[in-house]
């Protein structure tokens, strides 16, 4: 009932195979194992910047096949674009300002 | 896909609104609708990620105490369960986009499961909280943490941890307060499913509603390192 005739000459969806799903799916779980086993290994300064980049990596996974953005319009990137710079002007603008008051005696930013 | 009268332009999908020239059109623009949506919840919990970063390194050792304390097997359990959940959603999405209704609905289904499972666990972590007195408030009390080599912690370190577990329920909380708030989606979403009203040339409705529950999924992926494994060494 749902198949319409106006809709044959649409753009057929592209439909994702259920194996790159499965395969997504599994890298997702290797990811958390590696992450969960990284925070017990002392790596220093580098435990965070490991783990936040193993989040990256998943989050993009997810994105890309979960989410369909790979196989999406140009547009839809623009908006998770933009979304992600603000974010990291937000966290980076922050961040240099904790970084100044900490290197540059500019005050303890704690107080 | 064809049907007994093939004249394309004369028959118009039930679904289709007045003000879209086509399905691909309407499709577009309620997907794009969609990634607006979540560009501006990234920003969203990005206000409380940014206060998260500035304190965690200015009050360090409490934001560790106060990790450790967090379970982290069923932390783990959890982003299992949740990354189980995108899987069946992206299932379902893929079975609509076939037509396959049985399978949309059980797929559905799984997805509500596991996110309920995900709020249960959720609910067992935060009662051990209000157990311990680690909820901020009046009640609030660091007795139960301690610092790397199981030493109590300094009065300062003690006091700070409450920001550790208010930026913790606040990021956890809005987090689930997302789930709770997709689960009736993906029900209302399986019930319309169930009774054929996606196919095929539409299911629109369902492709977004997983865009919502993977940018949830992706919310935890983030939260779950840096809430549940700050390492106490800085």
């Amino acid at each position: 009932m749902p198949e319409h005739a106006a809709d044959s000459h649409a753009q057929p969806d592209h439909v994702v195979p259920v194996g790159t799903y499965v395969l997504v799916f599994l890298a997702l779980m290797v990811g958390t194992a590696v992450t969960v086993a990284a925070s017990y290994v002392d790596l220093g300064m580098w435990n965070t910047p490991v783990a936040m980049l193993i989040a990256v990596t998943k989050a993009g996974l997810v994105v890309s096949f979960f989410m369909h953005l790979k196989y999406s319009p140009r547009l839809y990137w623009i908006w998770l674009g933009a979304a992600v710079f603000f974010l990291a002007h937000l966290l980076l603008g922050t961040g240099a300002d904790f970084l100044g008051h900490l290197f540059l005696n500019l005050g303890s930013p704690g107080t | 896909m064809s049907s007994p009268s093939e004249t394309p332009v004369a028959v118009h999908h039930p679904a289709l609104r007045h003000h879209f020239d086509t399905m691909a059109t309407q499709k577009d623009s309620s997907l794009l609708g969609m990634w607006v949506f979540i560009a501006q919840e990234i920003m969203f919990f990005g206000g409380m990620l940014a206060a998260y970063a500035i304190y965690r390194n200015v009050y360090y050792d409490a934001f560790a105490a106060g990790s450790h304390h967090l379970d982290v097997k069923l932390g783990t359990v959890n982003t299992a369960v949740l990354i189980c959940s995108s899987l069946t959603m992206a299932l379902g999405v893929h079975a609509a986009a076939l037509g396959k209704r049985k399978a949309t609905v059980l797929f559905l289904l799984l997805t509500i499961a596991l996110g309920s499972v995900f709020l249960g666990i959720k609910v067992v972590e935060y009662a051990d909280k209000f157990h311990h007195d680690l909820v901020p408030g009046p009640r609030y009390s660091a007795e139960g943490l301690h610092g790397p080599h199981g030493e109590a912690l300094t009065a300062d370190t003690a006091r700070h941890s409450e920001l550790f577990f208010a930026l913790y329920f606040g990021l956890t909380g809005l987090h689930a307060l997302h789930m709770i708030i997709g689960v009736p989606i993906i029900a209302i979403m399986a019930w319309k499913a169930g009774h054929g009203r996606f196919g095929p040339g539409y299911y629109t409705p369902v492709e977004v509603t997983g865009l919502y529950w993977h940018f949830v999924d992706i919310v935890w992926i983030f939260l779950f390192p840096l809430l549940y494994l700050i390492p106490h060494h800085a």
